[in-house]
């Protein structure tokens, strides 16, 4: 059976385009950067560089597993309040043991946020109730139970050791720890996505998960592994946000999930599952960022920095719909 | 040894409290094609989904090579050999090519990650060796239904699979892709691999299946040699009776010209289409699929205005707009795609039913729910909709008594000229014939029908006249008694225009 594939060129752009969707992102953030640097020179330095960075570190490490969630065609709303958890309980652990080697305290801080992540797994995965609402219910609860653990209290800066706030802060070979943290993150996740079994299921799963269960893939084990996966990553980022902030509230990362959202939607993730890269989700958080940083430099409202992120969630979501209705149409002729 | 690779005895599956295969029983051998036949709801597709694993059996027993075997998930069938293309198509439509042949069993390297450049260099082959170009990077979004099933026989045959299973895998095709379709099943039967094959249309069995097994409610019926049987012979055993007259246009005596169109064009998808519609006839219109009758259909509907031609609507030039103004002027569109076009699933029937005429049912804005009701339930039962009651939700119809509701709900607004889009594509025997029975009444009460049909068989004995489209262009026009399957067909592939005025 001969079938031939399209031949117009100007599918092949089109098809071009939904394959590197980084293209468009880079793209935005030069034209980004060749403006802000007209009106602010030292945008374009390397310190400022290494600030952005150091701010989106921590953006970077749950953005990423918020992609794998949805990618599932998922979505998971309690980060913020698992990062606070996290933040709130590790702590008081440390406060009232400052001898405790760092090693454990990021492991505790990872091993809590698991567990977290498999509560809202169990629920999706078991209880087949729907992500969005399920995690709503996680976001406030985990949110009521810092309060609950820490009796509305704060953990100021004088009372955590220099050991822990060097775990964010210390650099290696001139690389600030935070950002390491965020790179190694970032390659096991490229390496599990594109070099795994399972991470290719995480794709078949949103992208057809009738399809994927057909070839024998375990749906259900798959959904409660990414959320677990995004617990775990929210553990980990609660306890560098306690090193980095040096501190712990009951407001720690309060609203956060929606930046990591918008990072994997601005980064290319299709909100319906299936689509999505690790370099897109990088490059998303570095504009969003590049929005905050230049936003600061350039001396505008910091009300127009969440209308900028609103914008480029829009203009992502659109050309998105956008392009996979031309790759339709040019399909039905 | 049995002289069979694949063998089902007294197969039962419930689900909840009811149970749809009773004690089936069914034997496979190698190298031939056996055709599975029965209408909507006999258990065919309940059937496979035991043989792939999908279902599991809750009575009898499954030999594979004389080996009974216990499949407790997909894959363990898969990889006993058993591969199925479902009538959904079950590839992933943001991953490429390749990468959906392999599926769940991408190869790995040592180390176990995923070895990518042998995956492509093995889709390369498999699709070689199967005769297909595709391009191996792209994504299966892109791709047309033919080529998708082209990727789903390769990932088949991945797993060197023995067992084949096809599910309607004609349905969305046109003739020249099902040719080629039917040209690998013969090759790969031929090679020695048992292949189940699904279909609506009898006369794709005929062609390619050398048995038949005719399932009927849930219970096994009979197993035919194919060039033994004939079509009459099928449909007895699958409806349990004999369809005297399968489709049973009345005689009518064609009134004045309800509908006529002249030149009418819509650049780049059809250009000059003529024909007259009378009351009282069914004009059938014939071709592949996406020759452009649904395109000429929607223009007159008014969805897609036509960009040049007329309309006129008994004797009055029309320019219709928009498929409101079409409705106020008497016309009724039934669409294809019921699930898409058709029906508000989420909708009870009488919902269904009165949406178009709501308009009738309310009062100062405020709907009389008592006459929606008594109206919708008369339509229902005219139509002899099987559902509970007229409250059912019209997403848990099957897909006949869908349709019956689609009919119901364009009836209600009374229309004078009525278009029917494959009005019985993938409903059973017996729906359809009701179908056809409505079909054949509503002409004889003074209605112009234009039928819509890939259906050679529902072509020639519905239409008093039919006209065959072929890429856009109108290629012929017959009467009832000179048109033939072969002149049809032959309309249908050719691009010299033969229209015959009549």
């Amino acid at each position: 059976m001969t079938v031939k594939t399209p031949t117009a060129s100007r599918s092949n752009l089109l098809l071009t385009l939904t394959r590197y969707r980084e293209f468009g992102i880079i793209l935005i953030i030069i034209i980004l950067a060749v403006i802000v640097t007209l009106r602010a020179p030292v945008f374009l330095t390397l310190g400022n560089f290494r600030d952005i960075l150091l701010d989106i570190s921590i953006l970077v490490i749950v953005a990423l597993a918020q992609t794998m969630v949805i990618l599932t065609h998922g979505i998971d709303l309690s980060v913020g309040s698992v990062i606070g958890l996290v933040a709130m309980m590790v702590a008081f652990t440390i406060k009232a043991n400052p001898t405790i080697p760092l090693v454990v305290v990021v492991l505790l801080g990872m091993a809590l946020g698991a567990i977290l992540g498999s509560f809202n797994g169990l629920i999706i995965a078991i209880g087949k109730v729907p992500p969005i609402i399920a995690t709503l219910g996680t976001l406030s609860i985990y949110r009521g139970m810092i309060f609950l653990y820490s009796k509305g209290y704060w953990i100021p800066p004088f009372q955590l050791p220099d050991t822990f706030k060097l775990l964010s802060k210390g650099t290696f070979l001139g690389i600030p720890h935070i950002i390491i943290f965020a790179i190694v993150v970032a390659i096991l996740v490229y390496y599990f996505l594109n070099y795994t079994r399972t991470g290719r299921d995480i794709y078949a799963v949103g992208s057809n998960p009738d399809a994927a269960q057909y070839v024998g893939i375990r749906k259900q084990r798959i959904i409660f592994l990414v959320y677990v996966l995004t617990g775990i990553a929210a553990g980990l980022a609660g306890v560098l946000w306690a090193s980095r902030f040096e501190s712990s509230q009951t407001n720690t990362a309060l609203g956060f999930e929606l930046q990591t959202v918008a990072a994997s939607i601005v980064g290319g993730v299709s909100i319906s599952g299936g689509v999505g890269t690790v370099p897109g989700v990088l490059l998303g958080a570095l504009l969003l960022g590049m929005i905050n940083n230049s936003v600061t430099l350039v001396r505008i409202s910091p009300f127009w920095e969440q209308a900028a992120q609103g914008l480029l969630i829009l203009i992502a979501v659109v050309s998105d719909i956008l392009i996979m209705r031309r790759v339709q149409r040019n399909k039905s002729k | 040894m049995s002289e069979y690779v694949l063998e089902l005895k007294n197969i039962a599956k419930r689900f909840g409290g009811v149970e749809v295969l009773h004690g089936v029983s069914f034997g496979l051998r190698p190298g031939e094609v056996h055709a599975l036949l029965g209408e909507n709801g006999a258990g065919k597709s309940t059937l496979i989904k035991v043989i792939t694993g999908i279902h599991q059996p809750d009575g009898g027993e499954i030999f594979l090579n004389d080996k009974q075997v216990h499949f407790d998930d997909p894959l363990q069938a898969r990889l006993a050999g058993i591969a199925a293309i479902y009538q959904e198509l079950s590839l992933c439509p943001d991953l490429n090519v390749a990468e959906n042949i392999f599926l769940g069993r991408q190869p790995t390297t040592v180390g176990g990650s995923i070895n990518w450049r042998k995956l492509y260099s093995e889709a390369d082959r498999l699709l070689t060796s199967l005769g297909v170009h595709l391009d191996l990077k792209a994504k299966a979004r892109s791709l047309s239904i033919a080529q998708m099933q082209s990727v789903e026989i390769a990932r088949a045959f991945s797993l060197n699979a023995r067992i084949l299973i096809m599910d309607e895998p004609t349905s969305s095709l046109t003739l020249k892709e099902v040719a080629e379709l039917f040209g690998l099943v013969r090759r790969l039967r031929d090679e020695g691999t048992a292949i189940i094959f699904i279909s609506h249309r009898l006369e794709e069995l005929f062609e390619v299946a050398d048995r038949v097994t005719v399932l009927r409610d849930g219970s096994y019926v009979d197993t035919r040699l194919v060039k033994d049987v004939t079509r009459d012979d099928l449909v007895r055993l699958m409806v349990g009776r004999t369809i005297s007259n399968l489709f049973p246009k009345q005689d009518v005596k064609p009134g004045e010209i309800a509908l006529k169109v002249e030149h009418l064009s819509l650049a780049g998808i059809f250009e000059d289409i003529n024909f007259e519609l009378h009351k009282g006839e069914i004009l059938g219109m014939a071709g592949l699929v996406g020759a452009g009758r649904t395109d000429v259909a929607r223009a007159i509907f008014g969805v897609v205005p036509p960009t040049s031609g007329t309309i006129q609507i008994e004797g009055r030039q029309v320019e219709i707009k928009s498929p409101q103004q079409a409705i106020s002027l008497g016309l009724a569109y039934v669409p294809e795609d019921r699930q898409l076009h058709g029906l508000i699933p989420a909708m009870n029937i009488t919902s269904n039913i009165s949406l178009p005429i709501l308009k009738e049912y309310a009062r100062r804005g405020w709907l009389q729910d008592k006459a929606e009701r008594s109206a919708a339930f008369s339509a229902a039962r005219q139509m002899e909709v099987r559902a509970n009651s007229i409250w059912q939700l019209a997403r848990t119809l099957s897909g006949g008594n869908q349709q019956k509701v689609v009919l119901a709900k364009w009836l209600s607004t009374k229309p004078r000229i009525l278009i029917l889009d494959e009005p019985t594509r993938g409903i059973d025997v017996g729906t359809k014939a009701a179908v056809h029975a409505l079909m054949s009444n509503l002409a004889a009460e003074g209605i112009a029908i234009l039928m819509i049909s890939s259906e050679l068989p529902e072509v020639l004995g519905m239409s008093d006249r039919i006209l065959v489209m072929h890429e856009g262009q109108m290629t012929a026009l017959f009467s009832r008694a000179e048109a033939t399957q072969e002149k049809i067909i032959s309309a249908a592939t050719q691009t010299i225009k033969t229209v015959r005025a009549l």
